[in-house]
Parts: structure tokens; C-alpha cells; sequence
């Protein structure tokens, strides 16, 4: 024991220091993914939309680094504003459903009683449905849109992030230091952001990349059915839909877009996994 | 002397953490066990003592390795055995007693299938044999319905019962060697001492020879042939029990007897009579319960007043009620008949129904201080908070009231910056406290402060109580299901039983006889430190026990 | 609360989940803006034609009588006609049930034995090679879109071996021999959209079960190996593998739909991806119940087997 005082800097060194060869490489890979997302106009050497060519599927050349697609527009290009798209629309998902759920959760957990029952009961039907189900139906109804697609997606992950969070302040809210606020007459507000909050950050932290991930794999899913991004717009799904018959000609451009989201769902799965084990036990080594 | 059963020489174990350094946890142990004897491993948490007694299995938790030394088992070397012949001297040869039944037992077997497991599997018994010998065992471990008992599942059978159905199940194969660690700890203190006389007959009886693991020099007095005092993993002292006991070598081994769970030479005198002023805290023939309408009772006509400067012991065992009581008197729940009055006046039931004054007067600290300390939470904020709370101090005169307040409590003051994980957990349980200090109450609720510590630091903590109420005159009520704690800190007791006080008043009236017969009963259970004393108060609290049903 | 008690009152719950779902399916296809009428005239509409059509199919009632009229008619099995066409759904969903029953039976019994094993492998050994393969590769797997598999699969299989069909339609008087042609590459996408997340989910049961005290126990009276997994921890992970499994049979609900996509699959799973394309709300709510209830029920069985399947709920005290 040092005597040191532990400061969130002493925290994040210290994670740094626990990060391994595989996840630094998973973790260097998203940072940079992200950068050209972030820069997509800079980087990406064409014009997303440009038709460059009357070939379709032409070969892998000095001019288009990964060929052409369907209408002859640049692959790579296409490729790094799909990722710009995806990974835009994720985030805002994964961020209103993290806002809404976790507040939400946190509010039943701290409320309790008849409350935390209604809600949870509410929940749990939410839950019965299928989530594509539950998509399908919202975009029959109100067609396909950037609006539709990040409020539907955000509204579902949202049910699933609500019983983390809940299960998770129901947890801490039990413990003796939660009591202890409780008893010096603390209101609910300061014992959820004081006491609940900082206990459950790190497990937030891993749903976090949890509910990323799955919203990523779920817009994808939904733009290759066709339900989801719209072209002209394209989002990585989209490119996968697009460029099916490429596979029948023996090109590999649908399967570019279709690794760059396995790729990306990869890094951050390793990454939550990590984050997961960093606090966690191991098992007798005789069975 | 024949030769050793069990011959340790120079173990030692280790253990990595997370970023591979290796710790050493059992540093160059070694000992004897010869045929029918018993040797108790004692040490506090952390000594090393379990690991040990797992070592001599050839077992080792995960992340420990054995890194050196032998363990001989009658010529046969133990940590040289591949696995198949581990799991052949496992069950048969050494058997294991665990300390919690209650999670060793297999939910989904019932108990005879695990009882008679080895014999059967390993074909020494038929499957009718082995289950008329468990039936014998459990006759002689005293256990209810010895022939139908086995047909349950654990989780229909009590704590005190699954730990004498443990002892079945280790000494249905008639081992060389029984290992018994902590067989008692998570029972009541008067099962304890039923389970550990039965334990102690079984032993006797079979001539088998055990180690026997605990942190309580005072239980172990009444087993044990030979002791090994255990700190840090290293050797402290070892010989005879009668010498360990009558004349102990190291300061350690004195501090311990110190510290054990005796009854103390001298109570308290009684307070000084003729109050004049109204008491500080008085509960009127409160009746609570749980459930929506308070339909499952928990405490009966509950009377007791506190009066200030003054500690006052409750004491009862686990379901008496007298959690409920502090949970009760500090607003964590409401009564259903009756009600609490701070200097004559009432308490609103519920915490967010009294004033910030009346709540800071009240304070309560709880059991476990690794639970009641938020890990994420320096102990600046953790102290600092209650004063900004309740005295409106700024951030920067809380900070330096904190400091003071580490002081007082004999921590250093650049703990301030710390958080609890940090820390050791008899320093936690003084964080603990200071927390309920930093709002200046005058009475603080001690619900089982000094249970889960080791019992030299719960000396310690008791002290330090003490200390504080002479300066600061704080009022405690002191809840605790051990007798002889209650017993050196207090001015005047309650004894708790199924929701009710039995018996109370100033400590030398309530504690000397004649007395009520359950207060009897728990005094018979403080273990004296005299190798007799284990047989003569079995008999005596069996005899009050009928007396009491 | 006996056990009666539970298994009758998680059946109604059941009942009660399925009434909202219905509801809730209902509802949505129903009241938001896009206006059935307006669905079926497209460009034509008159303001004419949208009354007449608004009569015709009962528009005009209130919401609440529409549903007990839609829901007593979806309970007896006539599901009305497509927006589009005017075909008889019913006949259309019969003959397209069918074949993603076929579809999901098929997957579920390669998936569910495999990936099992697969988990209780990994987890009998934490750490070690098999372990570490297992794990890696599942971590890998969850992280691939649905259709990645499959992709490459007919990329592989399909264009480059030329082995099996790109395509899986489904002609009459199909051979049983064609039938396994055709559901092969289908078959295999899917059982990888499920696999490797029941794989991780059994594999962290079983460890959980093997890191408790009971265990233990059992480690130090010297059971052997076998019967350690056997007999000790294969009863209490049973529950949670159960529920496992259901969980991830209940997710085919959504891998059906894309995979039957991919592969141009004739099954219910795109003749509701076209119904919400072409937004033919009487196929829509069809295929949603048919997939909702399913799910429903799976949840059930779920829970009910694992209630079973904990002695603490079974022998009570």
C-alpha cells in the first residue's frame, strides 16, 4: 500500500499499464477508425457519390485502391464515408438510449417500491418483443429515416440499458454506505450522483461498448434488409446490399464493408471484455 | 513417540496478483500431527492458517502455489501425488470440514447422496452400509431424525445442522486426518458450543487426528492438543495447549489471549442511581414488524431508555430483533404501536420526516466497514460530508475538521486523500466511526461494530470507544450478540429474544444470578480458558435450555 | 408459494405479455400516420376513393372495436388479404411457416447440441488452450454482422466451388436430397448468427457453478473429474444453460429474417421484410404476432424449465 494518493490520472495510468498487446491494438484501432470517420471529406480520395467510371466492380487499381462498386464510384471512398455514417449514428443512439436508460434506471433503483414495480413491469413487455420486430414495425408505419432509425434504435436499446442500470443501483443500493446516506437524510438526488454513479461506472463503462457495438450491428442489419440508411445516403450495411451480385463476378467489394463493421464490433468487444476482467476472480485450476 | 501421521516441514505458498509479482502468504511452516491428536492453526485473518490446512490436502485456492517444502501423510509424500491419487487420499485419507455448510453442500444432491458419496463411489461401502453408518453418525452428532434426515436437500435443514451433517460426510470414511476450518464461526454462540462439543466427541471418540483452523484461542483451548499461533503466514509460536495457555512466549500470542472472548474479571459498576435529568433516548412499548402492514413481528413491547454519557448493550442472537431496534430508532423503519423520544419528544418514524437536527444527534455505525464505506469515495469526502451536512461547514473548514478527526481516531491525517479499499480493516472500522462522530451526535447506534474484526483489533476499537466517550460524552447503544464484549463496555444491558427484552438493567444486576434463564444461557456460552470447561457447560445449558422451553 | 402456484401465475403472465404484444403490434401498424387507406391508393387517392376505402375496411369504426375485430380474426386463423396484390395471406404465411420452421429446426438442432459442448469444453478448463480458441474466436463471432457468414460462405462455397446454390428458393416437388442442397449454406449462416453467443453465455454459466464453495467441497473429498462435472455441476448449471439456450433460439426471430433475405429464401421472414417495404400493414401484423409469439413463448418455456430445474423452488421446505 503506497501512500500515494490515487487520482484519476494515477487511475488511467495504471489502466494503461494493465493494457495488453492485443487490446492496446483494439483500442489504437478504434481511436484511429474514428479519426477518419471524424475527417472523412480530408481523407477519403474521391467524392462519396462520384461516379468515376461506367465499370462496375472494376479490380483493385493505382486510381481506386479498392475498385469500384455497382455504378463505377470509388470503393474506398464510399467505404470511409460509411463508416463516417455508421458510426455517427451509433453514437447518438448508444448516447440517448445510455441518457435515458441509465436515468431511468437509476431513478426506478432509487425510488423503489411501487414505482420501480411499474416500470420495471413496463420494461419487461418492452423486452417481450423482439427488437427487430418492434424496428420493423416503427419503420412500416413511419418509413426510413435518419430521425426514425436513431430514436427507434435509441428507444430499444434504451429498454435493455434500463435493466442494467437498474440491476446495477439495485445492487449498490443495498449496500451498508447507501444506508448510511440514507440515514443522515440525504435526498435521493445526491445519494444517486454521490454514491450510486461512481460504483457503477465501470460496469456502465462495458455496456457502453456492449450497446455500441450492437447498434452498429443493428443499423447494419437494417440498411442491408433496405430499411435502414436511405441512398443516396450509404452506410456500411448499405454498401453490403449494394454490391451483393459482386460476389457472383468474383470481386470482394461487399465483403470490405461487411469487415470494417466486424472489425470495428471486434476492437470493442475486446475492449469491453478486458475492462470486464480487469475486476474479476479466477477459477481453481484442478478442473 | 511413534512417528508423525502428518509431517510438514518448511512449507511455503504464494501468491500472484494481477500484474504477476509473487507474494509469499504461508512463510516456512512446518509441524506434526501425531495419531489421535488434535493441533489448532490459529492466527487472524490473513495469517495463512486456511491455506495451510488446504496445503496439507495438496490443494491450493486459485492464483496460490505451493513453492517449496514436504507434507508427509504416513510416509506418503502429498505434494509429490498426480491428481487421480490426490483424489484417492482426498475424501478417504484427509477429510475437509468446511466453515460455511450452508454454500459447501450441493443444492441440487441431498444430503445422504453427498454424504455417502466416496465410500460408495470408491466401492468401500455399499450404498445400505454407507447410509447406516451416516444414520449412526448422525445419531452421535445428536442431530434430529437421524434416519430421515439424509433424505433432505441443504437448503431444508438449519446452519448449526448442515455443519454437523459436514462432520458426517468427513468422517464417513474413518480418515487418518480431519481438517475442520472455522467449523463454528458462522453459527450463533450458543450452537457454537453444541456443535463444538459434538465435534469434540466425534473426534475423541474415533481417535482421529485433526487440525483444527480458528481465530479464537478461547474455543480452541477446549480441542486442541497442541497450538500454532499463525501472523503474516510465519510461525509465531507453537507448543502445548496447556503451556500456549498458562504461559505464553510472544507478545503476539499474549495480545491475542488479551483480546480473546472471555468474560472480563470486573464489570462495570451501576450507573449512578438517581437520574435526575430525562433520558437522552427513551423507545415506549414499541411493537414493529415487516411485511406491508407489518404483519411479521420482529420486536414486542420494547422498552429502553438511554440516558446521556451512558453505553447500554443490547444483546441477543441473530433474529432477536435488536438490528430491527437500531434500524428502528434511527428512522430506517417505522413502528406500528409505540414510539421514540429524543429529550421527551417524539420522533417522527421515518428519516425523511425528522429535522437535520434531530438526525445529527442519532448516528449509526454499521457491522461491516468494507460495506458501509463507499470504495469510491475518498475518506475526505466520506468525513467531510456529514459536517457540510449538518454543521454547513465549507469544503475548506470540513477539510481541516477532518484532519482533527483522523487524529482523534489514531489514523494519520494524510488518510484524508485515501479510499477505504486502501486502507486495513481495523483502520476501516475507525473511519466508521469517525463518520458517525464528524455530525457530532450524542448517541451513537453500534450495531455489531467489533463482530467482524480480528479480536485483537476489535480490543482495540472497543478501547478507542471508551476513549471518546470520556471526552466527548457520547452516548452508545451497543448492539451485539456477544455477551462478553457487551459485558466490558457497558453500563447497563438488554437481552433480546425472538423480539423481545428479557431482561434489563445495570450490567452486574442483569449478569449476576440469579438471572433470567436465556441470559443464562448465553453467559454458559462464553468459553472459559480451562480445557474442562467445554463438557461441564454443555451439560449446565442443556439443563437451562429445557428450563427455558 | 408452491409449485403450482409459480407455474401458474408465470402462465398467465405469459397470456398477459402475448394481449400486449398484440396490442402493441396493433396499435403500431395502425395509428401512426402512415394512413392505411392512403397505403393502398398511393398517388390515386381522391378524397373519394380514401372514404370508400375507409368503409370498406372498417376505418371509420373506433380503435379499440378494430382490435377486438382484428384480434378475434388473427385468432381464428384468418389474417385478411395483402394491400398489394389482394392474395389470401393465409395461405401465402402457411406455406412460407413451413419452410422457416424447417429453417430454424434445422439450425436449432446443430446450434444448440454444439454450441453447448462447445461451452462446457471451454469452461472445464479455464485458461487453457481449448479455452482460449473457443473464446477468442466466439469473442470474434458475436462482433460479425448477421449476414458476414453467410456472405462469405457463398462466396466460398456457392462462387468459388460452385458446390451448393447461391439462391435457396424452393420449387414444388422438391427431392429431400434438394431440400439439404438448398437449406445447407442457409442453415449454417444462421446457426453462426446464434452460436457463438450461446457458447460465451454457457461457457460463463458453467464457470460460475465450478467457482463455488461447493465445488470446492468437492474438489477436497476427491470426487473424480467426471463425476465433479457430471454429477456435481452439470444440475446446477443446467438452469442457466436452459435459459441460455432459449434466449438465443428466441434470437432467431431476428437472424430468420435477415438470412431468409440474403438468400432469397421463401420463408415468413421476407414476406415481412417485403410487406414493410411495400407497406402492407395486414402481412406486417401477420408476421410480427406469428414472430412475437414465438418469442413469447420461448421466454416462457424458458423460465418455467428453469424454475424446474432449481431444487430450492422444486423441495421446498
Amino acid at each position: 500500500m503506497t501512500d500515494r494518493a490515487r487520482t484519476w490520472r494515477g487511475e488511467l495510468r495504471e489502466a494503461v499499464g494493465d493494457l495488453t498487446p492485443g487490446v492496446a491494438l483494439c483500442l489504437l484501432f478504434l481511436i484511429a477508425v474514428i479519426l477518419v470517420g471524424a475527417f472523412a471529406p480530408w481523407i477519403s480520395p474521391y467524392d462519396e457519390a462520384e461516379i468515376l467510371t461506367n465499370e462496375s466492380f472494376s479490380s483493385p487499381n493505382a486510381e481506386m485502391w479498392l475498385g469500384s462498386d455497382y455504378l463505377g464510384r470509388d470503393v474506398l471512398s464510399r467505404l470511409i464515408y460509411g463508416v463516417r455514417i455508421t458510426l455517427f449514428l451509433a453514437l447518438i443512439i448508444t448516447f440517448l438510449s445510455f441518457f435515458a436508460g441509465v436515468g431511468l434506471g437509476f431513478l426506478a433503483a432509487a425510488f423503489g417500491g411501487r414505482v420501480d414495480d411499474w416500470m420495471s413491469r413496463l420494461n419487461d413487455a418492452m423486452l417481450s418483443f423482439p427488437a427487430l420486430m418492434l424496428a420493423l414495425i416503427v419503420i412500416n408505419s413511419l418509413g426510413s429515416s435518419f430521425v426514425v432509425l436513431v430514436f427507434t434504435i435509441a428507444f430499444i436499446d434504451m429498454t435493455r440499458v434500463y435493466r442494467v442500470a437498474r440491476a446495477l443501483a439495485v445492487n449498490i443500493m443495498v449496500m451498508d454506505y447507501v444506508e448510511a446516506a440514507i440515514v443522515r437524510g440525504e435526498g435521493k438526488g445526491w445519494i444517486v450522483w454521490h454514491e450510486v454513479l461512481p460504483n457503477a461506472l465501470t460496469p456502465l463503462a462495458a455496456e457502453f461498448g456492449i450497446r455500441f457495438t450492437y447498434a452498429i450491428l443493428f443499423i447494419s442489419a437494417l440498411s442491408f434488409l433496405g430499411l435502414g440508411v436511405q441512398p443516396p445516403q450509404s452506410d456500411l450495411g448499405v454498401m453490403v446490399k449494394e454490391n451483393m451480385q459482386a460476389i457472383l463476378y468474383g470481386e470482394y467489394t461487399t465483403l470490405y464493408p461487411a469487415f470494417g463493421i466486424a472489425l470495428i464490433a471486434i476492437s470493442m468487444n475486446v475492449l469491453v471484455d478486458w475492462l470486464l476482467q480487469r475486476s474479476s476472480a479466477k477459477l481453481p485450476d484442478e478442473i | 513417540m511413534t512417528a508423525p501421521l502428518l509431517e510438514v516441514r518448511n512449507l511455503d505458498v504464494s501468491v500472484r496478483d494481477k500484474k504477476g509479482r509473487e507474494f509469499k502468504i504461508v512463510d516456512n511452516i512446518s509441524f506434526d500431527v501425531q495419531p489421535g491428536e488434535v493441533i489448532a492453526l490459529i492466527g487472524e485473518s490473513g495469517s495463512g492458517k486456511t491455506t495451510i490446512s488446504l496445503a496439507c490436502m495438496g490443494y491450493t485456492r486459485p492464483g496460490c502455489h505451493i513453492i517449496g517444502g514436504t507434507v508427509q501423510l504416513g510416509g506418503t509424500s502429498v505434494l509429490d501425488l498426480d491428481l487421480p491419487a490426490l483424489q484417492d487420499l482426498r475424501g478417504k485419507d484427509i477429510t475437509y470440514v468446511a466453515q460455511s455448510a450452508a454454500a459447501s453442500f450441493n443444492g441440487a444432491m441431498t444430503i445422504d447422496a453427498q454424504v455417502t458419496e466416496i465410500p460408495v463411489i470408491t466401492g468401500t461401502m455399499t450404498r445400505d452400509q454407507a447410509l447406516a453408518k451416516a444414520a449412526r453418525l448422525y445419531r452421535d452428532l445428536e442431530l434430529p431424525e437421524p434416519e430421515s434426515i439424509g433424505k433432505r436437500y441443504p437448503h431444508q435443514v438449519s446452519g448449526g445442522q448442515l455443519q454437523r451433517l459436514m462432520a458426517a460426510m468427513a468422517m464417513i470414511s474413518d480418515p487418518r486426518l480431519l481438517i475442520l476450518d472455522e467449523p463454528t464461526t458462522a453459527l450463533d454462540v450458543t450452537t457454537q458450543i453444541e456443535v463444538l462439543y459434538s465435534f469434540k466427541k466425534l473426534i475423541a471418540d474415533n481417535e482421529t487426528a485433526a487440525i483444527y483452523v480458528t481465530h479464537d484461542l478461547s474455543l480452541v483451548a477446549q480441542v486442541a492438543d497442541h497450538i500454532l499461533v499463525l501472523k503474516d503466514g510465519k510461525m509465531v509460536e507453537y507448543g502445548p495447549t496447556e503451556q500456549i495457555i498458562r504461559n505464553p512466549q510472544h507478545d503476539y500470542t499474549k495480545a491475542l489471549m488479551a483480546a480473546a472472548h472471555l468474560m472480563p474479571e470486573e464489570i462495570h459498576a451501576p450507573p449512578a442511581l438517581g437520574a435526575k435529568e430525562p433520558p437522552l433516548l427513551e423507545v415506549r412499548n414499541v411493537t414493529a414488524g415487516y411485511g406491508p402492514a407489518q404483519d411479521i413481528i420482529a420486536l414486542r413491547d420494547i422498552n429502553l431508555t438511554i440516558s446521556a454519557g451512558e453505553t447500554v448493550g443490547v444483546i441477543g442472537e441473530s433474529g432477536s430483533g435488536k438490528t430491527t431496534l437500531g434500524r428502528l430508532i434511527s428512522g430506517l423503519m417505522g413502528a406500528k404501536q409505540g414510539g421514540v423520544y429524543l429529550d421527551g419528544k417524539q420522533l417522527a418514524p421515518s428519516v425523511s420526516q425528522r429535522s437535520r437536527e434531530e438526525l445529527r444527534q442519532i448516528q449509526f455505525a454499521f457491522q461491516m466497514a468494507d460495506v458501509a464505506l463507499n470504495p469510491r469515495q475518498r475518506l475526505n469526502k466520506i468525513l467531510g460530508r456529514p459536517m457540510m451536512f449538518y454543521r454547513g461547514l465549507s469544503q475548506s473548514e470540513a477539510t481541516r475538521e477532518v484532519a482533527r478527526l483522523l487524529e482523534r481516531v489514531d489514523l494519520p491525517t494524510n488518510f484524508a486523500w485515501r479510499f477505504p479499499p486502501e486502507l486495513s480493516g481495523g483502520q476501516r472500522q475507525r473511519v466508521n466511526l469517525a463518520r458517525a462522530l464528524a455530525a457530532e451526535p450524542r448517541l451513537i447506534i453500534c450495531d455489531e461494530i467489533t463482530s467482524a474484526l480480528d479480536t485483537i483489533v476489535a480490543q482495540q476499537i472497543l478501547d478507542l470507544l471508551e476513549d471518546l466517550q470520556e471526552e466527548l460524552g457520547v452516548s452508545y447503544m451497543f448492539i451485539t450478540h456477544d455477551i462478553a464484549t457487551v459485558s466490558k463496555i457497558s453500563e447497563r444491558i438488554a437481552v433480546m429474544r425472538h423480539g423481545r427484552i428479557v431482561a434489563q438493567g445495570p450490567v452486574n444486576e442483569v449478569l449476576t444470578p440469579p438471572c433470567h434463564e436465556y441470559t443464562q444461557v448465553l453467559l454458559n456460552s462464553v468459553p472459559e480458558m480451562r480445557t474442562d470447561w467445554l463438557d461441564e457447560a454443555v451439560a449446565e445449558r442443556r439443563r437451562l435450555v429445557a428450563a427455558l422451553d | 408459494m408452491s409449485l403450482t402456484e409459480i407455474l401458474a401465475k408465470r402462465l398467465i403472465l405469459g397470456l398477459l405479455t402475448m394481449l400486449f404484444v398484440s396490442v402493441l403490434v396493433f396499435v403500431g401498424t395502425e395509428i401512426l400516420p402512415g394512413d392505411v387507406a392512403h397505403a393502398i391508393l398511393g398517388q390515386a387517392a381522391t378524397p373519394e376513393s380514401v372514404a370508400h376505402i375507409r368503409e370498406r375496411l372498417g376505418l371509420n369504426e373506433p380503435l379499440h372495436v378494430r382490435y377486438v375485430v382484428w384480434l378475434t380474426n388473427f385468432l381464428t386463423g384468418d389474417f385478411g388479404t395483402s394491400l398489394a396484390n389482394g392474395a389470401d395471406i393465409g395461405t401465402e404465411v402457411s406455406r412460407r411457416l413451413l419452410n422457416t420452421v424447417i429453417l430454424a429446426f434445422c439450425t436449432a438442432l446443430i446450434a444448440v447440441p454444439l454450441s453447448v459442448l462447445l461451452g462446457l469444453w471451454a469452461a472445464v478448463r479455464p485458461g487453457g488452450l481449448v479455452d482460449r480458441i473457443i473464446t477468442a474466436t466466439s469473442l470474434a463471432l458475436i462482433s460479425f454482422p448477421d449476414f458476414l457468414v453467410a456472405v462469405v460462405l457463398v462466396t466460398i462455397f456457392a462462387v468459388k466451388l460452385g458446390w451448393l446454390p447461391a439462391i435457396a428458393s424452393i420449387r414444388p416437388g422438391y427431392s429431400l436430397l434438394d431440400w439439404i442442397r438448398v437449406l445447407i449454406l442457409p442453415v449454417a449462416g444462421l446457426t453462426f448468427t446464434i452460436l457463438a453467443h450461446m457458447v460465451r453465455m454457457t461457457r460463463s454459466a458453467v464457470l460460475n457453478v465450478l467457482s463455488s464453495p461447493a465445488i470446492e467441497m468437492a474438489i477436497l473429498k476427491g470426487v473424480p473429474r467426471r463425476r465433479l462435472l457430471l454429477r456435481h455441476a452439470l444440475p446446477n448449471a443446467l438452469g442457466p444453460i436452459i435459459n441460455v439456450v432459449a434466449l438465443n433460439l428466441a434470437y432467431l426471430v431476428s437472424g430468420v429474417v435477415v438470412i431468409e433475405t440474403l438468400f432469397n429464401f421463401p420463408g415468413l421472414g421476407r414476406y415481412m421484410v417485403e410487406g414493410v417495404t411495400n407497406r402492407d400493414v395486414p402481412i406486417v401484423q401477420t408476421c410480427a404476432m406469428i414472430f412475437c409469439s414465438f418469442y413469447v413463448l420461448l421466454n416462457i418455456t424458458a423460465d418455467i424449465l428453469s424454475i424446474l430445474a432449481n431444487p430450492r423452488v422444486r423441495y421446498k421446505k
